[in-house]
């Protein structure tokens, strides 16, 4: 099949970008949208062009580094996928396909389609963890957790931090995303101990890297290439009121 | 900034004064509505003239007044405040999307149809509460006793058709605007649950329906029937 | 030079007990003064670094990704093994030692390998209490499962992404360290090259991959968790980042690279469908336990079969080959990955693959289906079956998945010592990096289990004793060595920048990969590797005349990043190909046309080839050196290992 692309190309972080079209060739249905663009950068290379910079690790839809807003959609127009999962097989001979970074004042663009999401490991390290040390645990078994309860924190420890939630917020607001690890850690016993200093912190956090606030349109859950339910953002509102109501942190 | 001014200027503090003081306002329609329902007593006003000088001078509906007008106060403030994080939030906009595809047109229009709802706010205020609260209207005399005429300004009112066009409008606005934001502000203050989310869902979108509904038919009622 | 394997003297069980008691300790007032860097922060980096952070050592932490939750240990699917014989099965510390190095065909140490035993038990306690979500039974207790051949339920898993929950848990550990300021963290960083102060690692050199700035860092000590090789097929079951550029640059400095033929090829990936494929997808091996391997009878059968005059299920029960199973009665379709690798590339050099290519097998589910049930095999492995037809737009529920072997983990890598050091002081080599524990093969589930063994419960102890022995001084990076390892790093990147030339850095590497594939992969005899070491030389030369790199130095340049991995990849592709050449025996990943049994299996030569083979470089071109570390026996029984 044969394609038009609309590339954002951006030179680096201060430089102002522009979308730049390039047609494309004898593309296969069988590709994946990555393979796609290896064979665009392929030709970019032969031709003594810039590549485009994106990026891409696992390519199987769990590492989380994939990106890319196609087609006004984040990762696509399928759901339920990461772009590197995504297949030519969805799209039409002749089709022009846009393809953006995910916008956001916390995400900003380092070069083309590569984004700046280290706001997201900031977040984590203001409190997305249990306070134990090597050594020293209790036996693994001695800690019985409701398999219920077991599979609900699973489905929130689901997330990949891609940051597809942001990229379709219409506000870039981080909700589901630290809210999928706040209701992971506030769901199991290991995580109670520290779950009102957890999301006070975590909250915090997320606001001074300047998302925006959730409207509860549920783009964001729509969008989640792993299914984060919105249960976890109201999870996140329950457990944030109740330790400002109760924590006696008074900073 | 001490705790509390901290918390609930939070994005999620912020949330939780949308929802409650936007469930709070959604308590006033009601109250609203039923007293309203007097309009169409078929005795030439008097008992709406009754109530609204009730309403006008009862020492507890002052009070609330204040409260009101504080609830309404936030709500706008918080709402001004969020939108424009938001817009902060993503200073490049993309060149394609389709947002259709995920989430409902309500849900990402709530500060548009807000400002439709403020705008008919100021309007119907003008034109309704600041008279009756601060003169300006017609006696008229009920049982012997001076009442003012509110009745009468509602009658007026409703023949004019781009009047009634307004508030129609600006009713499936507000309807809009409930149908997200009822279900949207429990799920803000995390009153969330297997059992219960549902019918919270059902009964918003047909609290939002009826209230509106009941709202809009007093304007029509007076053009066509009156 | 002489290897000393450094394992403790005493009974096999008390080894490490013993050892972990003669061990120095560092003062811990005294363990601020250290600094340590780890490079790498997949299982085996990120749980080293955070409890060599919580110890109170200073660290640094280097990875290539965006974020260290991204390192390729995310990927795992099926599982991690541990003796915790909470089903009460038969399982032991003893067992798993036993079926580990049993499974990795009598080619690992046996100490390494019972500590790995033992300590697995504790890796499943600190995991658990990290907020790990293993999967439960409803009395709320952990599940298990038995996994890649395996006759007991030793695997602990999180649905298919065991690999993804045990990183995470790595990775929050990390985090808070990160935010005690004990961990500093550098992403998108790539080391390039290694800087040894009087025979000592002293540091690395990185480029920072966003603005190509050349940086030194300078530690005590430096913990290369790098993981494997396995890109140097171009097509695996890899990261399309996994490289071995830190690994190699460091044997280049000096550190002996072992076993470097040991590749493993796992049996479940979904089929290649086309030239321009990046990468394969792994199915999880669990999909065994139920999936039964087959392909027709006859070639004419699967020749119709590739033409399309008949589709999969015209062919009728009794024109099936379940060639597992015939051929393997008590194991079945769970035989070890390198036997159900090669029986798969057996029954398609006869001609009777399926798919367009010939190149695969089928692994079916209508049986387990009709026994089970739909709901039932939806549950187990929904995920998967969604992921296959994801990717080959066919349902798995109604006709049988094709599969062929792909490249997927290596056993070979940097020589280390009992004490997970390289042969260069200071320089220490942790999870899929070194190469100690999985001998010639590695079992299902047990990568994971290795990287957090020594990142979470080895490295700890073992850097303490050689950080008591060091002073702590610290040398700055204006030192000569700095600057001339920087130069070094300058220099190469200069090279590739100015070569302008014709063909691009991915056609060397699919070049390169299927030399890999054709002479090094599955089954390998001396004229063919003779043949590829050739082949590799002239390859590389051109590399080196004719790689076309754009951009430069000082940006985000991808194309940079895959030129220097490439490079690298061109010489240890000819290591690999030594090794495999010298290793007269077939033994686990290694198999030899040249010794094998009449039956076709894997014929080993203990006499002559019960050796580490660890590779000494010795400067561009030349041919490697080998050392040997000879393997002691001591506790089990060298026998040919059968799965009839």
């Amino acid at each position: 099949m044969d394609l038009t692309l609309k590339i954002w190309r951006q030179k680096d972080r201060n430089a102002a970008g522009q979308l730049v079209t390039y047609p494309l060739k004898g593309i296969s249905p069988d590709m994946s949208f990555l393979e796609m663009l290896d064979v665009l950068n392929e030709d970019l290379l032969v031709r003594g062009e810039e590549p485009v910079a994106f990026d891409h690790d696992c390519r199987e839809g769990i590492c989380g580094m994939c990106s890319l807003f196609i087609n006004g959609r984040a990762h696509g127009p399928e759901r339920g996928t990461t772009t590197c999962q995504l297949h030519m097989r969805h799209f039409k001979d002749g089709d022009t396909i846009t393809i953006e970074p995910w916008r956001a004042a916390a995400f900003p663009v380092h070069k083309d389609l590569v984004v700046d999401r280290s706001a997201f490991d900031r977040i984590q390290q203001a409190g997305g963890y249990v306070s134990v040390n090597t050594g020293g645990v209790p036996d693994a078994n001695a800690i019985p957790i409701p398999k219920t309860i077991a599979d609900k924190a699973f489905d929130a420890a689901t997330c990949i931090q891609c940051g597809a939630c942001v990229a379709a917020c219409k506000n870039a607001s981080a909700m589901l995303f630290v809210s999928a690890k706040v209701s992971q850690l506030a769901l199991l016993p290991q995580g109670k101990v520290e779950r009102k200093t957890r999301v006070e912190n975590m909250v915090a956090q997320m606001d001074v890297e300047g998302f925006g606030a959730c409207s509860n349109t549920g783009a964001c859950a729509a969008e989640c290439p792993v299914g984060i339910s919105l249960d976890n953002i109201a999870m996140m509102n329950r457990e944030y009121l109740g330790a400002k109501a109760s924590s006696e942190n008074v900073a | 900034m001490n705790w509390f001014t901290k918390t609930f200027s939070s994005t999620i503090g912020r949330k939780i004064i949308m929802s409650v003081t936007g469930l709070f306002l959604c308590s006033f329609l009601v109250v609203h509505l039923v007293g309203n329902l007097q309009l169409f007593n078929a005795d030439n006003g008097e008992s709406f003239n009754v109530y609204s000088h009730f309403m006008a001078t009862n020492p507890v509906i002052r009070v609330m007044e204040i409260v009101l007008v504080l609830g309404f106060l936030f709500h706008i403030y918080d709402a001004f405040v969020l939108t424009r994080r938001n817009k902060t939030a993503r200073p490049v906009d993309y060149a394609e999307q389709h947002p259709q595809e995920n989430s409902t047109w309500s849900s990402r229009n709530m500060g548009l149809l807000g400002t439709i709802i403020l705008v008919f706010l100021i309007i119907h205020l003008w034109n309704f509460f600041v008279p009756a609260r601060f003169g300006g209207l017609e006696g008229v005399v009920i049982d012997e006793v001076d009442y003012d005429n509110l009745y009468l300004r509602v009658v007026q009112s409703f023949q004019i058709w781009w009047y009634v066009a307004i508030y129609v409008i600006s009713m499936v606005a507000l309807a809009y605007h409930l149908i997200h934001g009822f279900q949207s502000a429990f799920q803000s203050l995390g009153l969330t649950h297997k059992k219960y989310t549902p019918f919270i869902k059902t009964f918003g979108y047909a609290f939002s329906v009826i209230v509106c509904l009941g709202f809009a038919i007093i304007p029509l009622y007076f053009f066509f029937f009156a | 030079m002489i290897l000393d394997s450094k394992i403790p003297e005493g009974p096999l069980a008390e080894k490490w007990d013993k050892h972990k008691f003669n061990v120095k300790l560092v003062n811990p007032a005294n363990k601020r003064k250290y600094e340590i860097i780890v490079v790498g922060t997949g299982l085996a980096g990120a749980s080293a670094a955070a409890t060599l952070g919580e110890l109170g050592y200073n660290v640094k932490a280097f990875c290539f990704q965006d974020s260290p939750r991204r390192a390729h240990s995310i990927a795992a699917q099926g599982g991690i093994n541990a003796a915790k014989n909470y089903q009460n099965d038969g399982d032991s510390i003893h067992r798993l030692f036993y079926d580990t190095i049993k499974g990795g065909d009598y080619r690992a140490r046996e100490a390494n390998v019972y500590r790995l035993a033992q300590v697995s038990v504790d890796i499943i306690d600190q995991c658990v209490a990290q907020g790990v979500p293993f999967a439960r039974e409803y009395g709320g207790l952990l599940a298990n499962r038995s996994f890649g051949g395996a006759q007991v339920s030793r695997t602990f898993y999180a649905r298919g992404q065991t690999g993804q929950q045990l990183l995470l848990g790595a990775y929050s550990a990390l985090n808070r360290q990160i935010a005690y300021g004990k961990v500093k963290m550098f992403p998108r960083t790539e080391m390039l090259d290694l800087v040894m102060v009087d025979g000592k690692a002293r540091g690395i050199v990185v480029r920072n991959l966003i603005t190509g700035k050349i940086e030194s860092h300078s530690a005590h000590a430096v913990v290369l968790a790098t993981g494997g090789y396995g890109n140097v097929f171009f097509l695996s079951t890899n990261a399309m980042g996994s490289n071995a550029t830190a690994a190699w640059r460091a044997h280049k400095k000096g550190a002996l690279f072992a076993n470097p033929c040991f590749t493993q090829i796992h049996p479940t990936c979904i089929p290649v469908s086309g030239g321009y494929q990046s990468k394969l997808t792994l199915m999880s091996e669990s999909l065994r336990n139920d999936g039964r391997v087959w392909v027709p009878k006859t070639v004419e059968i699967a020749q119709r079969l590739r033409k399309g005059e008949i589709t999969v299920n015209d062919i009728k029960e009794e024109d099936r080959d379940y060639y597992l199973e015939r051929k393997y009665p008590a194991f079945g379709n769970l035989v070890p990955r390198d036997v159900a690798s090669r029986n798969a590339k057996l029954v398609c050099d006869e001609g009777r693959g399926v798919g367009a290519s010939g190149l695969a097998v089928y692994l079916d589910f209508a049986d387990a289906i009709k026994r089970e049930g739909q709901p039932a095999i939806a549950a187990k492995y929904g995920n998967l079956f969604e992921m296959y037809a994801k990717i080959t737009d066919e349902n798995p529920y109604e006709r049988p998945m094709r599969i062929y072997p792909a490249v997927h983990y290596t056993m070979g890598g940097l020589w280390v010592d009992y004490n997970l050091m390289t042969n260069i002081p200071g320089l220490y080599a942790t999870g899929e990096c070194n190469f100690s524990d999985h001998g010639a093969n590695r079992l299902g589930a047990s990568a994971l289990m290795q990287g957090l063994a020594d990142g979470y419960f080895v490295i700890p102890y073992t850097i303490g004793d050689y950080l008591a022995q060091t002073p702590y001084d610290k040398v700055s990076t204006d030192h000569p060595a700095f600057k001339e390892a920087e130069q070094n790093v300058i220099s190469i990147t200069q090279r590739l920048l100015s070569i302008k030339g014709n063909r691009t850095v991915d056609d060397f590497h699919k070049a390169l990969g299927q030399i890999m594939w054709d002479y090094c992969g599955m089954a390998r005899n001396a004229e063919g590797l003779q043949f590829a070491k050739q082949e590799i030389r002239k390859l590389r030369d051109e590399f080196w005349q004719n790689v076309k790199v754009t951009g430069v130095n000082e940006e985000l340049n991808q194309t940079l990043e895959k030129a220097h991995r490439v490079a690298d990849f061109l010489e240890l592709g000819e290591l690999m190909v030594d090794d495999a050449l010298h290793r007269n025996e077939s033994c686990g990943g290694h198999f030899r046309e040249e010794y094998q049994t009449p039956e076709n299996e894997a014929l080993r030569d203990d006499e002559n080839f019960a050796y580490v083979a660890a590779w000494e470089y010795t400067g561009p071109g030349n041919q490697a050196v080998l050392h040997k570390e000879d393997l002691k026996f001591e506790n089990v029984k060298l026998t040919q290992r059968s799965y009839k």
